[in-house]
């Protein structure tokens, strides 16, 4: 499809502006001003609207696709909390107006929803206290790092180093080296849990924190993890949860009661807001009562008239993660969902959750390798190491399912996995879908071992057929200007 | 509520098959040993889509609406045209991930590449990411990618760069030992004099704003010439409405831009989610955080668009990634570019313009009220700074009582503007808002 400068002509205009109704035409100096206009495109309303009502017809979504990506809960995303998120009482709200003198009381509903909402995943991951400010999963990790730096720098050292297992997400090793920490990479055993020897040797005196995601990327659930906490804690370090993974345990175990200090929450995952194409999400990170200090400022205060307040009077704080008070609109999304689904509900999610993916993992074992063979969570691993021997790689099969409707699994990820396929249903597709799924597979096996040279042409059916990737490197053409 | 489409024989057959024949669904987490089970998960029983809304709308009217803002300070009450909302509600975007498969987003990997388009020929920048979390975290990370572009470990940020971004800077680098310089800002501009006293050779970066806090408008031509005699970068954050007629960060010679898109079609939303944007010079790309996509041509020899130059990030590089950034704000992105195709070449500058001149009206009303004094001793965009004869949070306290946010106490930030305020005036204020304001001020001051 044509961009949409090429469909720009003068004198268009998609909006028309109310006539100025003041009497002043201000000229600035020149040499404040641009040169030359600013190339926007020039293109009428019906025109926009085509063009980007067409563009989204080039998409996977969740609505209109399986979409099994595994470690992303690409779980459906109910309706009737986008209708609350647009509610104008929070959409027209001035981030400003609770710093103003008695501009709380402009915010009482918002405040009282972040309040609610902190308490709520309090309850829900066993920890103490909860910030909402992060942005994303990442920014809650750094958040979470910071954190960590903060209550050991108070301590007297900040220590140096961060133990991470191989299978991590790698979006934790990256926090922990921007947060300035040191990252130790701890490889996993034959089970797919970290490497219990190789982590009493290197956990010591210097080390900061341990960062894990429990059940981890490959779908296990570690049996050891209270034993590592506790290893942890007497050495001194914290147990850092990354909660990517949290749809897997709802109501089942709670990182607080497993011995974790700091949690993040994925809104966007677990709580079933949109991800909008890459963004925006919400990581609220959770502590334990000793680590409430090191929160990001500011902290909503209840009153004691039942009113809601700001604190930024927080000597220990790590300071400003946000400029205000998180994603705001995401984390409206992830309270109402709470409320609808209630305890049950919750508890429902994460068994079917995990259901779903051992249904699709009883039926797809005998047809692909299964590195981890025992009853996994709510994701699991899948490698394409059998077809390959017949030159059918993990993509050859992920872009095969583009052709059949199916949003790919992640491919060659966790690392630790040869041509892994990274398999997450959620608990929202029906048993249909998941049987189709696995017809597709099963048939995609058979086609791996009778027709492999095929693969290389797929998919067919997508507007465009494997783009060349390192081309995009060599031109660098990123921009249209 | 349940969003599970299994009736329970649905799930018995599943439970067969998969080897659970008591039909006890909590088999499958036997993995989890018995004395590491939830302790408690006390949560309120589920409620019908009605009752939620219904609550949750009763928690909405606690908070005030209708409100006439006159306040800015870095967010700003924009108009956001319907087509905006209608585009950014297709589920096809909005229930889409990061398109790792370009053959399954080629609609959100081409109108990225388009918004990486529009925020190039906004800026006058080479190049573009697909977006940060917010205008605060993107200068975090422009600072982070100097020192890594330069090899050096001092900052100098001009004392007019949003206070908020300033304290999220500190916030973050606080493990870091980066050596950082404040200057403080002189008439309203960039204190060239104090600047120039801390550049030298070991400095990274330069960070100013256009228009500063204060809503003062510089030409940064000369600071950045100094600069790139150093060998230091020139990071400018900007506001993006406003280049609809200002000078271009690139015109000034900055190497890095970032700001804030939330006046691109973003509501204000308390807060979020917002859009960071990110700009560079060519030679500086992979250097840059977050994705980017980039076009090419797929087996056919069809254009394609596809996430590019992506060994820069966390899920390939790990510990070594420019940036820990995943997720970003990239339906916040396609807002931007759905308002800037819709405002379009002429309509940016109208706005913008719109803006200056309702500001330059605001100013001459409020400098008829006894005691108001409207500094000008710099040019101001759409917001401005005057100094009252009275406490400014009494004066907002009652202005408020009638419905008007008047502007930001700047004693909030500056210990010694304590008697001044930030005022920001947008398209959205017509003539009558801003001579009822007028109004409403003087009988605060003096009724």
């Amino acid at each position: 499809m044509g961009l949409i400068f090429a469909k720009s002509r003068p004198g268009r205009t998609g909006v028309t502006l109310p006539l100025k109704d003041v009497p002043v035409e201000c000229k600035l100096d020149k040499r404040y001003l641009r040169g030359k206009d600013a190339e926007l495109p020039s293109v009428s309303e019906p025109e926009v609207v085509r063009h980007f009502t067409n563009l989204s017809k080039m998409n996977f979504s969740v609505d209109s696709n399986f979409y099994p990506l595994g470690s992303c809960t690409m779980k459906y995303n109910p309706k009737i909390t986008e209708k609350i998120a647009a509610m104008e009482e929070f959409v027209s709200l001035h981030p400003l107006a609770p710093q103003l003198i008695r501009g709380g009381m402009l915010t009482q509903g918002a405040l009282e929803i972040t309040s609610n909402l902190e308490k709520v995943l309090c309850k829900i991951t066993g920890m103490d206290e909860f910030t909402t400010h992060p942005m994303a999963g990442a920014h809650g990790e750094l958040t979470g790092v910071m954190i960590i730096a903060a209550y050991h720098r108070n301590n007297g050292n900040r220590k140096k180093h961060i133990l991470i297992p191989d299978s991590g997400h790698g979006t934790n090793p990256a926090s922990a080296a921007i947060a300035g920490y040191d990252v130790i990479t701890i490889k996993s055993d034959k089970n797919g849990v970290m490497d219990l020897g190789e982590f009493k040797e290197k956990l010591n005196e210097d080390t900061a924190a341990v960062m894990l995601t429990c059940p981890n990327t490959l779908g296990i659930f570690n049996p050891d993890i209270k034993k590592i906490s506790d290893l942890a804690h007497k050495a001194g370090a914290l147990m850092y949860y990354d909660g990517a993974n949290l749809n897997a345990i709802l109501g089942k175990a709670r990182p607080g009661d497993l011995g974790f200090d700091i949690v993040h929450l994925n809104l966007h995952k677990t709580f079933a807001t949109p991800h909008g194409g890459g963004g925006p999400g919400s990581g609220p990170v959770g502590v334990k009562k000793d680590l409430e200090p090191f929160l990001p400022i500011s902290r909503i205060v209840k009153r004691s008239d039942g009113t809601f307040t700001l604190d930024y009077d927080k000597s220990l704080s790590i300071g400003y993660m946000s400029p205000f008070y998180g994603n705001f609109a995401v984390m409206l999304k992830a309270y109402a969902y709470i409320l609808l689904l209630g305890r049950e509900g919750l508890i429902e999610v994460s068994e079917n959750a995990v259901l779903n993916a051992n249904y699709l993992k009883v039926k797809l074992e005998g047809h692909y390798d299964i590195p981890y063979s025992e009853v996994c969570f709510h994701e699991f691993v899948l490698s394409a190491s059998k077809q390959l021997k017949k030159g059918v790689k993990a993509i050859d099969i992920a872009k095969a399912l583009i052709d059949e409707g199916i949003h790919p699994p992640t491919v060659y990820f966790p690392l630790i996995v040869r041509e892994a396929m990274m398999i997450e249903p959620t608990e929202t597709e029906s048993k249909e879908t998941l049987d189709k799924f696995i017809d597709v597979m099963i048939e995609l096996a058979l086609k791996a071992e009778e027709d492999p040279g095929v693969f290389k042409s797929f998919p067919r059916n997508a507007p465009v057929c494997r783009p060349d990737e390192v081309k995009a490197v060599k031109d660098m053409d990123i921009a249209d200007v | 509520m349940s969003y599970i489409p299994h009736a329970k024989c649905d799930q018995q057959k599943m439970l067969e098959e998969i080897g659970i024949s008591s039909g006890n669904i909590d088999e499958l987490f036997s993995g989890i040993p018995e004395e590491l089970r939830a302790l408690s998960f006390d949560l309120p029983q589920g409620r019908s889509e009605f009752e939620v809304e219904k609550y949750i709308k009763g928690l909405a009217k606690k908070n005030a609406t209708d409100l006439v803002h006159f306040l800015g300070g870095g967010f700003y009450d924009h108009y956001i045209p319907a087509a905006v909302d209608a585009i950014v509600s297709r589920p096809e975007f909005y229930t889409a991930y990061t398109p790792y498969q370009p053959e399954a987003s080629q609609g959100t990997l081409q109108a990225t590449y388009e918004y990486q388009s529009c925020i190039c020929r906004l800026t006058g920048m080479e190049a573009s990411n697909a977006s940060l979390y917010d205008g605060g975290t993107a200068l975090y990370e422009a600072a982070m990618m100097a020192l890594r572009a330069t090899g050096r470990n001092k900052i100098i940020m001009d004392g007019g760069v949003n206070p908020i971004y300033r304290k999220m800077m500190y916030s973050y680098t606080t493990n870091l030992s980066i050596e950082f310089v404040e200057t403080p800002v002189s008439h309203g501009q960039s204190d060239r004099d104090r600047i120039y006293e801390y550049l030298d050779d070991k400095t990274a970066a330069v960070i100013l704003q256009n228009p500063n806090f204060f809503g003062a408008i510089d030409d940064h031509v000369d600071i950045a010439d100094k600069c790139h005699s150093y060998g230091a970068l020139l990071v400018e954050s900007v506001y993006p409405i406003s280049l609809g007629i200002l000078k271009t960060p690139r015109e000034m010679g900055a190497d890095i831009t970032t700001g804030e898109g939330q006046s691109l079609g973003i509501p204000l939303s308390f807060g979020g989610p917002y859009l960071g944007f990110m700009a560079v010079k060519k030679d500086l790309v992979r250097k840059m955080p977050g994705r980017i996509v980039g076009a090419t041509v797929d087996m056919n020899g069809k254009r394609s668009y596809v996430l590019t130059l992506q060994t820069r990030e966390q899920h390939i590089r790990r510990e070594k990634a420019n940036s820990n950034i995943c997720s970003n704000e990239a339906l916040c992105a396609l807002r931007a570019l759905v308002y800037m195709t819709m405002i379009g070449k002429e309509g940016i500058k109208k706005v913008a313009q719109l803006c200056l001149d309702k500001a330059e009206y605001a100013k001459q009303k409020l400098s008829e009220i006894k005691g108001v004094e409207v500094k000008r001793s710099s040019p101001t965009f759409n917001e401005f700074i005057v100094r009252l004869p009275k406490d400014p949070n009494m004066v907002i306290g009652k202005l408020i009582d009638k419905g008007i946010t008047p502007g930001f106490p700047l004693g909030r930030y500056y210990a010694d503007m304590e008697d001044y305020m930030l005022i920001a005036v947008t398209e959205k204020r017509t003539k009558q808002e801003i001579v009822v304001f007028a109004g409403a001020l003087e009988e605060a001051l003096w009724g």
